[in-house]
């Protein structure tokens, strides 16, 4: 991370530090549209999306919170992290970040929207290198209509105050505050990365796209331990590792992933390129030829 | 006739001489691999090859194109056996022709020595204690650290 990280505040900051950086995923919301919780929807290799947000956070922040409303504290989901309960009720997502920063007010906040499920390491890592801590807040401009992304945004101290007077004077749009506000707007390096996820529809079209169809062909030991020569399987699997590592929970593959190479389509390929529908795949095992 | 291919069957080495004869060379150089009947301390009763020849065999051109490439030897092949192989059976066999003896030699030992370690064939020793192991495999077995760390990986050692 290229920005400093100044231990955890509990008195005002020196001139010239900057704020720590902490994380927050807004948990609370109602997932109205969607008809399930947002916060449990299963993506990529089946983890809710609550906790992939917070794994990607924890690369990025120094301590991760989640967002919950108070009737939502008990969740078993939401009861497995480090939670900030809402203090405001019927105000939006704003509720959640002005009960964080009650809780710790010398803190910047990178908040995240729990149903970005196609935000990657790479834009959240470009929006914390870019964070601007002289300003009010740092934010995306959205790749679809100009106005920032509240909701995948840096929040520093000094917004407290700002939005505290904005929710005092009948607002609750996020997206308004921010343009009304001294924000450091970036262009997303993914124009992807941010499209929420709000419908059946949109999570289906997400889903079906991480799907694929792959066909594995097992040689030497990694045949004789998963007791076949091939098979044709449905996976979420991004990459052959992702793979590797799914079908070693199905087979008592005694072969780490360090010691095999990958063939995708009867060429070497690579672990990390990523897997598309009706690959062929092959893990080579260490080779004996001679 | 592909420059590497692999045999199910037993290896006649004169029929693959003749297909490297050619009136400009005055040098051949051959390679033969036999079973040996001992590995690290273990009597090996017979052995087992078992190749990925999709790429195997891709791979396995490659590395005779490199030879001629880099050594100008004028042709040069491999041919592998797979499937169950008795003690002092030919399990490889290299075949170069050349103008001259040493470009012959040096690319000989260049083909052997890049098939063992980049061409996805695998090996099964069966042991006369009636044990049997896959060759390089079984001692980088994942929940077993220490045991090997540093070990005789074909794929990273360049040996």
């Amino acid at each position: 991370m290229s920005v400093p990280i100044s231990s955890p505040a509990t008195k005002s900051a020196a001139p010239g530090t900057i704020p720590p950086l902490f994380g927050l995923v807004l948990a609370g919301g109602r997932s109205t549209r969607m008809g399930r919780d947002k916060a449990t929807l299963p993506y990529g290799d089946g983890t809710p999306q609550l906790e992939r947000a917070v794994a990607l956070l924890g690369r990025h922040a120094a301590r991760v919170y989640v967002s919950v409303r108070r009737d939502q504290a008990a969740d078993p989901l939401r009861a497995r992290f480090a939670q900030i309960q809402d203090i405001h009720e019927n105000i939006g997502p704003i509720a959640g970040l002005l009960a964080a920063q009650a809780q710790h007010p010398q803190s910047a906040w990178l908040v995240l929207a729990c149903d970005l499920p196609l935000l990657d390491d790479a834009s959240l890592a470009h929006l914390v290198s870019r964070r601007d801590a002289a300003r009010t807040a740092t934010a995306y401009r959205s790749s679809h209509d100009g106005l920032p992304e509240p909701l995948c945004a840096i929040y520093e101290p000094r917004s407290r105050e700002s939005l505290s007077a904005w929710i005092g004077a009948g607002k609750e749009c996020p997206r308004k505050f921010l343009s009304s506000a001294d924000t450091a707007l970036l262009d997303e390096p993914n124009p992807r990365a941010l499209d929420n996820i709000n419908t059946p529809t949109e999570y289906g079209a997400v889903t079906s796209a991480q799907t694929k169809r792959i066909t594995v062909q097992y040689y030497a030991l990694l045949r004789e331990q998963a007791g076949r020569r091939d098979e044709a399987l449905t996976t979420t699997a991004a990459t052959p590792r992702e793979l590797y590592a799914e079908l070693a929970g199905r087979y008592p593959f005694s072969l780490a992933a360090e010691v095999l190479r990958v063939a995708i389509n009867s060429e070497f390929g690579d672990w990390s390129a990523p897997l598309k529908d009706g690959d062929a795949v092959v893990f080579i095992p260490p080779v004996a030829g001679g | 006739m592909s420059v590497f291919r692999f045999s199910h069957t037993p290896v006649e080495t004169r029929a693959l001489n003749a297909q490297l004869a050619d009136p400009a060379c005055g040098g051949y150089a051959s390679f033969e691999g036999w079973v040996r009947d001992s590995n690290e301390g273990q009597h090996v009763r017979h052995l087992e090859y078992e190749a990925f020849e999709a790429l195997a065999v891709r791979e396995g051109e490659r590395i005779i194109a490199e030879a001629i490439a880099r050594f100008g030897v004028a042709h040069a092949a491999c041919v592998h056996r797979v499937g169950d192989l008795k003690v002092g059976e030919l399990a490889v066999w290299v075949g170069v022709s050349a103008p001259h003896r040493d470009e012959a030699f040096r690319a000989c030992r260049y083909i052997i020595d890049e098939v063992k370690q980049r061409v996805p064939i695998w090996k099964k020793e069966h042991y006369a204690s009636g044990d049997s192991g896959w060759v390089n495999c079984e001692r980088c077995a994942a929940p077993d650290p220490g045991a090997e760390a540093a070990g005789a990986h074909a794929h990273h050692d360049r040996r």
